[in-house]
């Protein structure tokens, strides 16, 4: 990278993708080009920057320079204003919103300040697509470290003293995983990376696998020379066409520079990857049902145990880690596990990848230590909610976790005090909602997501969230009563002491957890009939304010079901018998002088 | 199964028949084998599962099975431009569903249709990950990020 003097890096993940970053990056070249400068500048195509909101973002080094909401056609100006006259493009620069003073350098944005990068370390630096700028990034350093100096039995105990506990969401000890997968005797074993990020709202392993998928081989290599396999295998799902194209270049440089293959780095280590694809089953982010489906099987979960350390992938030891998991391990290599465990809480080490998103300023992809709290998350980092308006909740962990309230806004975020709080950590979702939003239809939401992806095998799950999710839509429609809201309770707790696996177990937590924050809102469902957010079809009713009312007729005009009755120049009526609840009317209204009750 | 019959041509029956050995005619590799065949023909009918049924040298119940376990395989065509509007969690706080009505009304269709002319078909997806760009549209390969409904008609506008 030294010959050049400067570095435009155009962020490549699938956000900024889809707004036209190759274009960006075509006519920079264009431009570089007929200025004579491609010998000078490079421009670099790279993973995530995880600041999706801002996108399409382009960074100039190594002046650290953020442009943001880059357009291709401002390719030209970049070149001429930055590169030829050293002045920075004021207008494309990030305005803080609070200062209304333009931020140039990252360091210096909140979005950027208080982010610590391991597992992203590489992602918005490096071309995913080059390994050699991955291995100048210290890349295959910690696989080399591992085969030459260390015995399996010393990598496994330098993991666990990381203190790193799985990222996928059930916060189990990597080291102790590995060393159940080392114990077991077989001629085969496998090592599985579980990138079948279902979650909605969770992009982190696609980020991970788009900008730095080597983290990814290198760190499966060092799994499986310590455990004693030569198989990898990665299960990826079938929606990110974009991470598969860059895992395959990845897989393919590293077997050509001998990474992966036979005989790594001289040293008779054997270690291959393949990948196998998903098809659309949040089911199969269970262990078990993951292998079933890497079986060529219906992805339904199996009781564990045994469990994929004892048999697994065809019977055989298997050993099952997250993509944001695995990246962390060649950080830990390197630096030490003292290190790692200097960072984060007591049991909680290291840091943690957030995907922000909902009413949120800065939607994006964050990384902080463990212990952060969800005030520095949400008020710092993510830049305050949405135009204006009041906080009212985060969901943590996708459809299984919870929504905790105001009240948690000041716990440390790590594993156990999310549990305690009555949510989990999940795979790191984090959506975040303000006022408008109703407790009663999200819970809804997150049932109709369990229920139309439950496997169907345990009845549990099957029948009980179907149910849930059928009284819920009954108070969303003002036909609840007292008693259903102990119903939902009762049935929710029996749903998550008899499922049959995690899904089942976890699937009632967005009731559960929204029931006891936002109580008020679920009685004034069944009791008032009212939706207090203003969201419930059912429980609205459109009036027409007297006061502003011209009797313009414009309102009557459009109702597709004649409930508006009102004479020319004359204060309008709307029937609520006959009201559709369609919102014509309001669109329509020049006055305002339509609202929602 | 599904209502639609359809007659496979002897070199359609090939290309199955060619795909299940390219994956050694290996139960195993049933999705890779689907995800294939899915991709050349656009969905996966009774007729297709049963030339795989004997690829792979496996019960056809168990095709079916798998086919219809995944979202990701559809055993009805899809039209000529295939609408997905994301639902995700993010896309749905940020008003997915208003969306998904306007579409609905638009082409006169609910999820999981076509129309009668077969040049769009509508359904719903769980998260492509621009959560940035929530509510989500896409329509063929294309992403429509940060859809508000009154650009519905213009989306469409663009494929007629």
């Amino acid at each position: 990278m030294s010959k050049y003097s400067m570095h435009l890096l155009v962020c490549g993940g699938t956000s900024c993708h889809t707004s036209e970053s190759d274009a960006i990056v075509c006519n920079l070249r264009d431009e570089l080009e007929a200025k004579g400068l491609m010998d000078s500048v490079q421009v670099i195509m790279t993973g995530c920057f995880g600041f999706c909101e801002k996108g399409p973002i382009v960074k100039v080094m190594p002046d650290n320079t953020i442009y943001v909401g880059v357009k291709p056609e401002d390719a030209q100006t970049i070149v001429e204003e930055h590169i030829i006259k050293g002045k920075k493009v004021t207008r494309l620069l990030y305005k803080d919103p609070v200062t209304k003073e333009s931020v140039s350098d990252s360091k210096d944005m909140g979005f950027f300040k208080k982010q610590l990068r391991v597992v992203l370390r590489n992602c918005g630096f490096i071309n995913p697509e080059n390994i050699d700028e991955y291995i100048a990034r210290d890349g295959y350093q910690a696989l080399g470290k591992v085969l030459t100096a260390m015995t399996p039995e010393e990598v496994i105990k330098e993991v666990k003293a990381s203190g790193q506990r799985g990222r996928g969401g059930a916060g189990f000890s990597t080291g102790l995983k590995w060393e159940l997968a080392r114990k077991n005797q077989s001629d085969v074993k496998y090592v599985v990376c579980n990138a079948d990020e279902g979650d909605p709202g969770a992009f982190m392993d696609r980020s991970v696998l788009e900008g730095d998928p080597h983290s990814v081989l290198e760190a499966m290599a060092i799994c499986g020379y310590s455990i004693g396999s030569s198989n990898g295998l990665i299960y990826i799902r079938a929606e990110y066409p974009l991470a598969i194209e860059r895992l395959k270049i990845a897989i393919n440089q590293a077997r050509e520079s001998g990474l992966l293959g036979n005989n790594i780095f001289g040293t008779g280590f054997n270690f291959d990857i393949k990948l196998r694809y998903g098809a659309g089953a949040f089911v199969c982010g269970e262990e078990t049902a993951l292998i079933h489906s890497m079986e060529g099987l219906r992805g339904e979960p199996t009781v564990k145990p045994p469990f994929p350390a004892e048999a697994g992938y065809e019977g055989k030891p298997t050993n099952v880690n997250n993509v944001e998991t695995f990246a962390a391990i060649p950080a830990i290599i390197l630096k030490g596990a003292k290190w790692f465990a200097s960072i984060g809480t007591e049991k909680s080490k290291g840091t943690k990848v957030f995907a922000l998103a909902g009413k949120i300023n800065n939607v994006g992809l964050i990384e902080v230590p463990m212990g952060t709290t969800l005030r520095e998350v949400i008020f710092e980092i993510g830049g305050g909610i949405r135009n204006g308006k009041k906080f009212k909740g985060i969901q943590t962990g996708g459809p299984s976790g919870g929504c905790l309230s105001e009240k948690h806004l000041d716990i440390p975020i790590d594993f156990d005090n999310l549990i305690a709080a009555g949510s989990i950590m999940g795979s790191g979702a984090m959506i975040i909602l303000d006022e408008d939003d109703c407790m009663v239809s999200m819970a809804k939401f997150f049932l109709q997501f369990t229920v139309e992806e439950s496997c169907g095998k345990c009845a549990p799950c099957r029948i009980g969230n179907k149910r849930l999710h059928e009284l819920l839509g009954q108070i969303c429609e003002g036909k609840g009563s007292l008693k259903d809201l102990d119903r939902l309770k009762n049935m929710s707790l029996v749903i998550k002491d008899t499922a049959l696996c995690g899904l089942g177990q976890t699937s009632p937590n967005p009731v559960l957890s929204m029931m006891e924050n936002y109580y008020d809102e679920y009685v004034a469902h069944v009791t008032d009939k009212k939706c207090p957010a203003g969201q419930c079809k059912s429980l609205m009713e459109y009036v027409i304010n007297p006061e502003n009312c011209v009797g313009c007729t414009a309102c009557a005009r459009v109702c597709p079901v004649n409930a508006i009755s009102g004479q020319r120049k004359e204060i309008h009526h709307i029937n609520p018998s006959i009201c559709i609840k369609c919102g014509a009317c309001m669109e329509k209204c020049k006055f305002d002088a339509i609202f929602i009750r | 199964m599904s209502h639609i019959k359809i007659e496979l041509r002897k070199e359609d029956v090939d290309f199955i028949k060619g795909v299940c050995s390219t994956f050694n005619n290996d139960p195993q590799e049933l999705i890779n084998v689907l995800h294939t065949c899915q991709e050349h023909f656009g969905y996966l009918p009774a007729e297709v599962q049963e030339v795989v049924s004997d690829g792979l040298n496996m019960p056809v119940a168990k095709i079916y099975g798998v086919v219809t376990f995944y979202s990701f395989f559809t055993m009805t065509p899809k039209g000529k431009h295939p609408i997905s509007i994301c639902l995700g969690t993010a896309c749905y706080v940020r008003g997915a569903e208003k969306v998904l009505d306007e579409f609905k009304k638009e082409l006169a269709i609910q999820v999981g249709e076509s129309t009668p002319d077969n040049k769009f078909s509508l359904s719903t997806l769980r998260c492509v990950g621009a959560c940035g760009l929530a509510p989500v549209v896409l329509v063929g390969d294309k992403t429509y990020g940060r859809v508000a409904p009154d650009d519905v008609k213009n989306i469409l506008k663009e494929y007629v």
